[in-house]
């Protein structure tokens, strides 16, 4: 196991930001921790660091304690928004941090993996925020990591970014990193990590597969139908949808039913144009997750 | 090891670049230049020598020029890194937190004394052109440069401490102002304030004066500086009452430094990044 939490709490004065949280993260997982703002995904995270301390429960990074010598040198980190000296160029920004982490990385191949090869003798002064940020995910490849824990990354990132970002993700979890990714894009999680962890107010919700979740939401499946203007009406009755428009009608069913309706539809042959199958978005399952107390 | 000198290279770096640094060395050269050929004025031909007579001005100079620089390249020490993030990253690679004090006091030192060097160097080189440099001239330089690191360290070590307290590097800057207006001046307004309610022979002026005087790190440079004899007639009466004290104003140049970076260790123990 790369990380493991038990029942790990976290106190600032009174308030207690964390609790009892229990997760754990396996080599070549990808984990996405979802919550709203102050739910404690940043907490848990520098927690998980050694950068804040723990008020009850254990964490063990590698079998060490979190900020222990072996901990760190295995762990790499990007913090939320983090920018570099404006006066340091991008490859002396990332010089001094191999330096720190005895890192005998090609620096100039780093910096052409994220995309920085034209900006690397720039004043980190003059990078936009896009920039920034691949510089701090340049620094998280050094010295192969076994656990990467990484706060917002996608920010500021325009969405070829993302999806270059995602692929460098890809391949630090192949070479058995660990990854712990906390973001707010949540359609952008869903396909690219194996286990979603909700937080709520310090607290964890659910740490499971996004189809895990589904299931056990129950969440219903949506279908667009596209018809014939003239079997609109007819269709609307006979399987009990909505009409959205001239030729388009909208339903819903639970998870299990979906085959039943979709032979349904079929058997009515030829006027039906197009069939979409909409299932629950990741913004769904948060909503009725983070959500569920309150009801 | 490894990491205080990869710290101190990449900030040694950051303060070649830095504009506020660079004025003031300007500043402090321009001064110097001005000082050795005004202080000459005061020498004549049979007087003492003129490096020795400019000394006792540079050194003057040095307590309010120093101090400044000091504060100016360690305000943003810590703030200005818990600002940017960067201080979270750096305290989850493998390096101890001490090293991070160490590297930048490295690296500032080494700036501080560059400008240093220029500054005493600029007037090595008028006096040269002015008339015969000798050796007890340049002695005296040295002890200067000396005195001049250490007073530079203690006031680092300041920065240090007050820039991981405010975590603000606007905050910060206005602290380390404040520190440098009173140590370098408010302090030495209040000890005249006091000899002149004691009048001349009263217990302050006696007991009391020469101690605070040693006291203040900035005092007890110009203790240690300040040549005897002859020049220190130059500089004030007011400076040298306090040199029956002994070997105490460089005992105080040394234990200043360790004291605040024991100050600004303690500080960055208790940052939460």
């Amino acid at each position: 196991m790369t990380l493991s939490i038990q029942g790990a709490s976290v106190r600032r004065g009174k308030l207690e930001t964390l609790k009892n949280v229990s997760f754990d993260i396996k080599a070549g997982e990808r984990v996405a921790l979802i919550g709203h703002n102050g739910a404690g995904k940043t907490t848990l995270m520098k927690a998980c660091l050694g950068l804040l301390p723990l008020f009850s429960g254990s964490i063990s990074v590698l079998g060490d304690k979190p900020g222990g010598t072996a901990a760190r040198e295995a762990t790499a980190y990007l913090p939320e928004n983090v920018s570099f000296h404006p006066a340091l160029s991008g490859i002396e920004v990332l010089s001094m941090l191999a330096a720190l982490k005895g890192a005998d990385d090609n620096i100039r191949d780093l910096l052409d993996i994220v995309g920085l090869h034209e900006a690397a003798e720039r004043r980190v002064g003059t990078y936009s925020k896009g920039m920034r940020q691949r510089l701090g995910l340049a620094q998280v490849l050094l010295a192969n990591p076994k656990l990467a824990i990484l706060d917002e990354p996608t920010s500021g990132l325009d969405p070829i970014s993302r999806s270059d970002f995602y692929r460098l993700v890809d391949g630090l979890a192949q070479k058995g990193c660990a990854v712990l990714i906390s973001s707010h894009a949540l359609t952008e999680l869903e396909a690219k990590t194996d286990r979603i962890t909700v937080l709520r107010h310090g607290e964890l919700v659910v740490s499971d597969s996004l189809s895990a979740l589904r299931a056990e939401a129950g969440l219903p499946i949506r279908f667009h139908i596209r018809t014939t203007v003239e079997a609109a009406d007819e269709f609307a009755t006979t399987l009990g949808g909505q009409r959205v428009n001239g030729q388009q009608i909208e339903l819903s069913c639970l998870p299990e039913q979906k085959l039943a309706v979709l032979s349904q539809i079929t058997s009515l042959g030829s006027k039906v144009l197009d069939v979409d199958i909409i299932p629950p978005h990741l913004d769904d399952l948060y909503r009725y997750f983070s959500a569920e107390e309150q009801q | 090891m490894r990491a205080i000198l990869a710290i101190a290279a990449s900030e040694f770096r950051i303060s070649r670049r830095n504009n506020l640094l660079r004025a003031s060395v300007v500043i402090m050269v321009l001064f110097s230049c001005a000082l050795t050929l005004l202080g000459s004025g005061a020498t004549g031909t049979l007087g003492v020598d003129m490096l020795t007579a400019s000394s006792a001005s540079l050194a003057t100079l040095s307590v309010y020029i120093v101090p400044l620089i000091a504060l100016l390249l360690s305000f943003d020490a810590i703030a200005g890194e818990v600002e940017r993030g960067t201080l979270a990253l750096v305290l989850t690679y493998p390096a101890p937190r001490f090293s991070l004090i160490i590297g930048k006091l490295f690296a500032h030192l080494l700036s501080l004394a560059v400008a240093l060097v220029l500054g005493y160097g600029a007037a090595i080189v008028v006096t040269m052109f002015m008339g015969a440099v000798n050796v007890a001239g340049l002695l005296i330089m040295l002890k200067l440069l000396f005195g001049a690191v250490l007073l530079g360290a203690a006031f680092l070590g300041l920065g240090y401490a007050l820039s991981a307290w405010s975590r603000s590097a606007g905050a910060a800057a206005g602290y380390v102002i404040g520190v440098w207006l009173v140590f370098v001046v408010l302090y030495d307004i209040g000890l005249l304030a006091g000899l002149m309610v004691d009048a001349s022979d009263g217990i302050f002026t006696k007991e009391f004066f020469p101690w605070l005087l040693i006291a203040n790190p900035a005092d007890a440079f110009r203790l240690v500086t300040l040549p005897s004899g002859q020049a220190a007639e130059l500089a004030s009466g007011f400076v040298t009452s306090a040199n029956a004290v002994g070997l105490a104003p460089l005992l105080s140049l040394v234990i200043w430094p360790v004291f605040t970076l024991v100050l600004a260790w303690t500080a960055i123990q208790r940052v939460e990044p």
